[in-house]
């Protein structure tokens, strides 16, 4: 009896408290602070993060006025130098230290699973954008972590659909050696095989590897068709650069690069990227919208244009403060359900929702490389749209445990 | 042709290629642990500093005296990155090694891993950890020749055949010149060899510069075809000693067949077995190790 009075009391005590706190500070620590953590420096700085998500985070911040509920919103970023422990003691630092509330970017599936998981125990939001393992919204999803722009699962469908419909039907894949590469080689192989199509063998790379000449060699002795690339960023470039120098294209194989980006393309040249065809979560040259906002970009970023990625990271910092907005504090839990509720319907994502598994489930895009345009960036054509129910894992399938079956 | 032989054709041929630089960077080693009995530690370094020079020559040089536009491409490179690298060296040599040699051999060992660790520090500040691809690949060497079993890039082909010379010459310098006997001799009695009217502190001075020289050489050959990296010479130091063990520490002829036959035995591993290809060099520096400690070309001591 006595014991049921003190819970009571201490009960309502709380409340009070709680209560209290909520409305002296619908924003906690008088800020709003947004940490750009990805890979400032390596194989991935291009394209993926790097100055350009970083300036694409604070275009976002400043197009929303520089403040959401009255408070200043910051932003703040650092190097994971493609290696979990420094992403995930950074993001612990970052939560635990410089109070703040939202993580993005997170290129590097291996540092993304990291931080997703380090962030969602300590009730933080993360979005990971670079990062592509549809793990972060599968088996290893969390309450607080989003997955915003493309996965592992999308960009096969695209591509490898494309590729083996036009006869491609035997591959042999060159995979960046961790936890994204091996992912993305086996959704591409499970598109190949359910078309009818085989998969002879593949070679595991070390991620940064700069010779790739023998790996290919191994991918033309196979005798398969199609060597799929399941790697990005530099690493990407470097493989294809080198299959043609050792005239293995020339050979009459045919390379598919499952995670392409515009600036890849562009550091090829057309001429040697000609033909390749790429999954992508948007393109500057889809529509009206798009490109206003790649011109308004570069005049912000001061002449890069956006990647697929950089655009996302806007668009989600945007999606990320209108929902404190709307929700009217920066608590995690009211943030994400508001998140969970709002329609992202922007230049970047169509109709796209957040699901409870936290995947921005939205359209794709199959494009193709084209001879050069008038805009040195305009290195494609649109050749499909890719309905986002038809790219990405459903819900069910996707295996996520937060998903109520 | 047989694929399977035509695979293991192609990946020797490759294996030479990067046999190419276990030779030419062991042999440096063994150069200076000859002659100075100095275990540089700064070798892979010294490679790195090479290449890095040749891209700085390119990308850089021009737009620091205010003529965006000059480019000193890769043959002059070729000649005066090494020169650099070497005086670099000899600078290390007449202020910092010299020191030492009246010390335990482990004193100028742990010198030269400073240095490394200095260096690479340095260009990772100014250059980021990430490589940098070598823009000024000279236009003659673009393009693939035709092996009859595999299409083999004209830089490398002459990447093979240059450093298959520069290691002959070394090696007939050294083991049949008056000036090699003279270095030998020097290293050999030193007191006696200045009783003859030699200068012994200038030419272990000249050996150092041209051992480390030879890594410069090394790194400017290694720019096109691997991207410019502060780590491309830590990356690489491993194998190399792995490669003088083998040899046998301080033997010239050994360095080089020694670098060019692990790099044909790594290429051709990959062909049956890919990842064993990292670790068969030292599994044979076990075995050697345990057969003939003084290495293959090792004098038995």
């Amino acid at each position: 009896m006595k014991s049921a009075i003190y819970a009571g009391v201490s009960a309502a005590a709380l409340s009070i408290a709680a209560g209290g706190a909520m409305a002296q500070d619908a924003i906690s620590n008088g800020s709003v602070k947004i940490g750009v953590l990805g890979d400032m420096s390596g194989v991935y700085s291009t394209g993926f993060s790097g100055k350009g998500a970083v300036d694409a985070v604070k275009m976002a911040v400043r197009d929303f006025g520089g403040e959401v509920l009255g408070k200043p919103i910051e932003v703040i970023s650092a190097d994971h130098q493609n290696k979990a422990d420094v992403g995930s003691a950074t993001a612990r630092e970052w939560i635990d230290q410089e109070h703040v509330d939202m993580i993005a970017d997170l290129t590097n599936s291996a540092v993304a699973l990291a931080v997703q998981q380090l962030a969602s125990e300590k009730k933080t939001i993360t979005f990971a954008t670079g990062a592509a393992t549809a793990a972060l919204t599968g088996e290893n999803c969390s309450k607080y972590g989003i997955h915003y722009g493309y996965d592992t699962h999308a960009l096969p469908v695209g591509t490898a659909t494309a590729v083996v419909k036009n006869g491609g039907d035997s591959w042999y894949f060159i995979t960046a050696d961790y936890a994204f590469g091996h992912a993305l080689q086996d959704n591409t192989s499970s598109v190949v095989e359910d078309l009818g199509g085989s998969v002879v063998g593949s070679s595991d790379v070390p991620l940064a590897t700069t010779d790739f000449s023998s790996y290919l060699l191994q991918a033309q002795s196979s005798g398969a068709k199609v060597i799929g690339l399941a790697n990005a960023g530099q690493d990407t470039v470097n493989a294809i650069k080198q299959a043609h120098e050792f005239g293995i294209v020339a050979g009459g194989q045919q390379l598919a690069g499952m995670l392409v980006l515009i600036s890849d393309v562009k550091s090829l040249g057309t001429d040697v990227a000609k033909g390749l065809q790429f999954t992508s979560g948007w393109y500057w040259n889809m529509d009206d919208e798009s490109r206003k906002w790649k011109a308004e970009y570069e005049k912000f970023s001061g002449g890069e244009a956006p990647t697929f990625v950089h655009a996302a990271d806007y668009s989600l910092t945007m999606a990320y403060l209108e929902a404190i907005k709307a929700a009217g504090t920066d608590d995690a839990d009211k943030v994400r359900e508001q998140l969970g509720k709002m329609k992202i319907d922007d230049f970047f994502a169509k109709g796209g929702t957040i699901r409870s598994d936290g995947l921005l489930e939205h359209d794709m895009y199959l494009l193709k490389v084209k001879d050069g345009g008038e805009d040195p960036w305009d290195v494609a054509d649109v050749a499909r749209t890719i309905p986002g129910n038809e790219a990405y894992a459903s819900l069910e399938a996707g295996g996520c445990k937060l998903v109520n079956k | 042709m047989d694929p399977m032989i035509r695979l293991i054709l192609a990946q020797g041929m490759l294996g030479l290629n990067n046999g190419v630089f276990y030779a030419m960077l062991s042999l440096g080693l063994a150069v200076i642990f000859g002659l100075l009995n100095v275990v540089n530690f700064a070798h892979g370094a010294l490679y790195m500093l090479g290449a890095f020079l040749a891209l700085i020559m390119y990308s850089y040089v021009g737009q620091w005296i205010g003529m965006a536009d000059l480019h000193i491409g890769f043959w002059p490179a070729l000649i005066l990155a090494p020169i650099l690298v070497a005086c670099f060296g000899m600078l290390i040599e007449r202020f910092l090694l010299r020191r030492l040699y009246k010390l335990d051999p482990i004193y100028s060992l742990l010198l030269t891993f400073g240095i490394t660790l200095v260096l690479q520090g340095l260009f990772i500040n100014f250059f980021n950890a990430s490589g940098t691809p070598y823009p000024g690949m000279p236009e003659s060497m673009k393009g693939v020749t035709n092996l009859g079993f595999m299409m083999f890039p004209k830089y490398r082909l002459f990447v093979i055949v240059f450093s298959i010379v520069v290691c002959f010459v070394t090696w007939f310098v050294i083991e049949r010149t008056r000036i090699g006997a003279r270095l030998r001799a020097g290293t050999e009695n030193p007191e006696l060899v200045k009783a003859f009217g030699i200068n012994v502190p200038l030419m272990v001075m000249l050996t150092f510069g041209f051992g480390t020289g030879l890594a410069g050489l090394a790194g400017v050959l290694a720019a096109p075809i691997y991207s410019v990296s502060p780590l491309m010479g830590a990356n690489l130091i491993i194998v190399i000693f792995a490669v003088v063990v083998i040899g046998g520490m301080g033997s010239i002829a050994g360095a080089v067949i020694t670098g060019f036959s692990l790099g044909l035995i790594e290429g051709v591993t990959k062909v049956f077995y890919a990842p064993a290809a990292n670790t068969v060099i030292f599994l044979l520096m076990v075995i050697v190790l345990l057969v003939r400690p003084s290495g293959l070309f090792g004098r038995q001591g």
